[in-house]
């Protein structure tokens, strides 16, 4: 016999007899009942407490903000998709920058080196975010691929304020996750870290060691 | 340093040597007392009870299920391109692992944290296959640059204080020796970075495995759990056959209570959750995912409904973080891949009563494990069912059982029992003790090396109690 | 976590199980106990054939021999009085597995109807007595060390502390790292000595750290094992049961 098949036969045939499954009540992760204002200060609060940097930008000037901040942390090389409107956008805005665009859309094996080496910065969109933890989530694609968020030391972030839920459980119920799941999802909340010293915490350790979320606003930001 | 090795059979050796260490003991007093007070402040603002309630709800309802989804997750895993191994034991485990690494003639492979790697011994198996296998975890890789294990299930290297990282660093990695957690950090980041470029596969383990979906969730700070599934052009994650889930909407809760009881952490910094390997039209992801499902004694523990609750632990390092034990002595004493209070009950099911005799007697009952566990395992009364299968009073359901019955042992509580259930006996030894308290011995062996021995009184309870009672106007005897 | 108990008004009798350790070895504290009680206007009823709970062969595994001396008290508590031990140990022993002993046998019932009476002594003071005291002591400092059983298996880690509170002259302080085991843990004391030595040595020094002379307990395994190692370090720290405690200073 298999050592799948004899591993479910000793299954099934347990000696004290079948188990009945319980029933969950889940009302304790969802019905936070959270106003948008509570949900975003939640969201920059959580961030920000593990090294997150959270920028408000009004939607319509924030390739404005977007290029302040790869003047501030001088950026010269960043990494984006090209469909994506956020990355469309950037490209547009960026254009005549001095930042170096480099495409994200292409197989690996190709810039592997490139991508560890040189590239300073990735930008990807995000596809909402969870207020109760500082989560942002993403669904890697082929225009912002899996790397794209992790192997540059700085990743920066695009979020729409109005995309944030409040709990992980609102949100995996809310978007159907269990109808469909990408190759890869991801949540991701500040920059990589470690306590392995000492439980001295330490930035950056393989991921990114800067994470900066650009939150958009459909309205003025004052 | 020197290699050192541990094996749960010199337990009591092994603490000795803990406890006259006073870095060691220092190292795991500061971590803990960190631990546990991070874990009660990130807890604060929950409702806890309830959260854990659904957290065993969850798991046991999985366990219910478990044959049938384990079947449901390798259908969902295959229709989503991940290949499902299975394996009985941990050769088997590390045999499937190397023939796919050959069948890619990998030579480097680079690892995320898998308890359940180490539990294979992979490593050891991978080497002498000729198959370099290299921890990323930091705290995995400073154990293993220390040819240790480690001694601690969610930070392999608590036992290890700065200076000892900085100089392990500064031997092994010629790095400057520093102080600088920083610069530690940043030098084991380039130092690593390379490797996972040029590693052939990369190995994982599974925190929860979705089997609606075919989902593996991986929880986990650094990032390197993402490079390790990520870079190398395959991946492999190993786990145990109870990690399995039944729905996506069961992980949350889990998540949950996992960072928080295992770092008092609200959230990690990543939650990598792989459905798949790289499809057609992306650009990175590994091409091939494996999934190889491990039993090793598990689908023992899930025969005996009391043992079976041992199969709901989340690995979250809680118990031991709470273990006035595992805090005095450290994770190596045990000399078994899971310290601590999970380590003593699951360890003998996977080792044997013989070999981890030792493990279920190293604890005084306390219940901080218990109390502090985020699925509500009962592991004080799991340490007695083991003693009782120790010394032959259980079921006989856990390998070794009986293996401490000794014919002295029995006789002295079949002693006690005679005793304890012919009253006048009773009465009439407790009352011999206090009038006899000079012949007795001052020294009662272990008790005393460190204690004063107890006086027994020179009028026990019950006499004290009749004097009492004739003594009160009204006081009616009554026997 | 024992679920929230609902407690019944004051009666006119108990019963009162004294457990060995204080048969043999802290007789008065079980007589203060006692005395608390009358004092209350309780009627305090100790059955004479009373002997061991059986816990110290329960946690070594001896689970036919543990069930056999439990049968033995079972048979010690016919009227539907409340049974009060001052100790957290054994009447946790008695709530919690005296059932889980005796599932499936022909005494299930008793055993479970028997634990539903069991009240930890502090417990029964707080909350069926509502206890007042009037302290008739010297101000003083005093340390407390609730058992681990009182706290996690019984859920009663506020009631010692509530009855010092009730003491006008007494200053309760809290040594680091409170809810930590001392190391007794019955034979675990024994098996694992030099390990249970390093817990009682710091729970020794943490008290001593208050600066209290005077510590209480509500388990005599607890206070056996702590001012042992005082003792044996000639430390002056000095130990107690609660039940004489709080008899001392009101008497």
């Amino acid at each position: 016999m298999s050592a799948r098949d004899a591993i479910l036969k000793r299954l099934r045939e347990r000696a004290d007899g079948p188990l009945s499954a319980p029933e969950s009540d889940f009302s304790v992760v969802t019905n936070r009942g959270w106003s948008p204002a509570e949900r975003l200060a939640r969201f920059e609060r959580w961030i920000t407490s593990v090294h997150g940097e959270v920028i408000h930008t009004a939607q319509a000037d924030w390739t404005q903000a977007l290029a302040k901040v790869l003047a501030d942390k001088g950026v010269r090389r960043l990494g984006l998709g090209r469909e994506h409107p956020v990355a469309a956008e950037a490209r547009a805005a960026l254009a005549d920058a001095e930042v170096e665009l480099v495409d994200a859309d292409r197989d690996i094996e190709g810039w592997q080196r490139e991508q560890f080496d040189s590239l300073e910065a990735g930008l990807t969109s995000t596809r909402g975010a969870i207020a109760e933890t500082g989560s942002l989530w993403l669904w890697p694609t082929p225009d912002e691929p899996r790397r794209l968020s992790l192997v540059p030391p700085i990743h920066i972030a695009v979020l729409d304020a109005e995309t944030l839920e409040d709990t992980f459980f609102d949100v995996v119920e809310a978007h159907g996750w269990a109808g469909g799941m990408p190759t890869n999802a991801l949540l991701i909340s500040g920059p990589s870290k470690t306590a392995d010293i000492e439980q001295t915490l330490a930035y950056g350790v393989h991921g990114p060691r800067e994470l900066v979320v650009l939150v958009r606003h459909a309205e003025e930001v004052e | 340093m020197s290699v050192e090795t541990f094996t749960p059979r010199e337990f009591h050796r092994q603490a000795h040597d803990a406890l006259g260490n006073p870095q060691i003991r220092a190292n795991f007093r500061k971590a803990m007392d960190g631990l546990m007070s991070k874990r009660s402040d990130v807890f604060s603002d929950w409702d806890l009870e309830t959260l854990r309630e659904l957290g065993a709800n969850i798991r046991l309802r999985a366990l219910a299920r478990l044959p049938d989804l384990l079947e449901q997750l390798e259908a969902n895993c295959q229709a989503n391109g991940i290949r499902v191994h299975w394996a009985e034991n941990g050769d088997e485990a590390c045999r499937i692992v190397r023939e796919i690494c050959q069948s890619h003639d990998a030579t480097s492979v680079i690892k995320g944290k898998s308890m359940v790697s180490e539990e294979m011994h992979l490593n050891a198996h991978l080497e002498k296959a000729g198959i370099e296998a290299l921890e990323s975890d930091l705290g995995e890789y400073l154990v293993q640059l220390n040819e240790q294990t480690p001694s601690h299930i969610i930070m392999p290297a608590i036992h290890l204080n700065t200076d000892e990282i900085s100089e392990i660093l500064h031997d092994k990695t010629g790095t400057e020796r520093s102080r600088d957690v920083d610069y530690m950090t940043a030098a084991a980041r380039s130092q690593l970075r390379e490797r996972f470029m040029a590693a052939d596969v990369g190995i994982s383990g599974v925190n929860f495995a979705v089997a609606e979906t075919g989902t593996l969730c991986l929880v986990e700070n650094e990032g390197n759990g993402r490079m390790t599934t990520t870079v190398p052009p395959v991946h492999i994650a190993v786990t145990g056959i109870e990690k399995v889930v039944e729905h996506l909407r069961d992980v949350p809760p889990l998540y949950a209570l996992l960072t928080r009881s295992a770092t008092g952490q609200h959230v990690t910094t990543y939650f990598n959750m792989i459905s798949g390997p790289r499809q057609p039209d992306e650009h990175d992801g590994p091409e091939e995912v494996h999934l190889v499902l491990v039993d090793s004694g598990r689908s023992a523990i899930y025969q005996d409904d009391e043992l079976l609750d041992t199969l709901r632990c989340i690995r979250c390092g809680a118990c031991m973080n709470h273990c006035p034990v595992y805090t005095r002595v450290g994770g190596h004493t045990y000399g078994t891949t899971y310290p601590g209070p999970i380590g003593s009950i699951l360890m003998p099911h996977m080792m044997g009563l013989e070999e981890t005799r030792d493990l279920p007697t190293a604890s005084s009952l306390c219940g901080a494990c218990g109390e502090v566990c985020p699925v509500k395992i009962p592991i004080p009364d799991l340490l007695v069912r083991l003693r009782r299968e120790s010394v032959g009073e259980g079921r006989g359901n856990v390998p070794g059982a009986g293996i401490k019955r000794s014919m002295k042992e029995v006789a002295a509580w079949k002693g006690f029992q005679w005793l304890a259930t012919h009253p006048r006996a009773w009465r009439g030894s407790t009352a011999l003790a206090g009038k006899l308290e000079a012949l007795l011995p001052t020294r009662l062996g272990p008790w005393t090396e460190y204690r004063s021995a107890p006086k027994p009184a020179k009028t026990s309870l019950h006499a004290l109690v009749k004097r009492h009672q004739t003594r009160k106007p009204d006081g009616e005897e009554r026997s | 976590m024992t679920p929230v108990k609902c407690y019944p008004a004051k009666p006119e009798r108990v019963y009162f199980f004294g457990t060995c350790l204080i048969d043999l070895f802290y007789p008065e504290a079980g007589l203060d106990g006692i005395r608390l009680l009358e004092r209350e206007g309780i009627e305090v009823v100790f059955p004479a054939d009373q002997t061991c709970c059986g816990q110290p062969a329960y946690t070594s595994g001896y689970q036919d021999e543990a069930r056999a001396v439990a049968a033995a008290q079972l048979a010690l508590f016919p009227e539907p009085w409340p049974i009060v031990v001052p100790s957290g140990s054994c009447g946790g022993m008695m709530r919690t597995h005296y059932p889980q002993l005796f599932a499936g046998s022909d005494r299930e019932d008793q055993a479970n109807e028997v634990a539903g009476r069991v009240f930890e002594l502090t417990e029964f003071l707080v909350h069926v007595c509502h206890l007042q005291l009037v302290d008739r002591g010297e101000p003083e400092t005093v340390a407390m060390h609730t058992s681990c059983s009182a706290r996690r298996e019984m859920g009663l880690a506020e009631t010692g502390p509530a009855l010092l509170a009730k003491l006008g002259q007494v200053t309760l302080v809290e040594q680091a790292r409170a809810s930590e085991c001392c190391g007794f843990g019955g034979t675990f004391a024994v098996r694992h000595p030099e390990v249970s030595a390093a817990m009682v040595e710091d729970k020794t020094q943490a008290i001593e750290a208050t600066g209290a002379e005077h510590f209480v307990t509500s388990d005599c395994g607890c206070l056996m094992n702590i001012a042992g190692r005082f003792e044996h370090q000639k430390k002056a720290v000095t130990g107690e049961h609660i039940a004489s405690y709080l008899w001392r200073r009101t008497s």
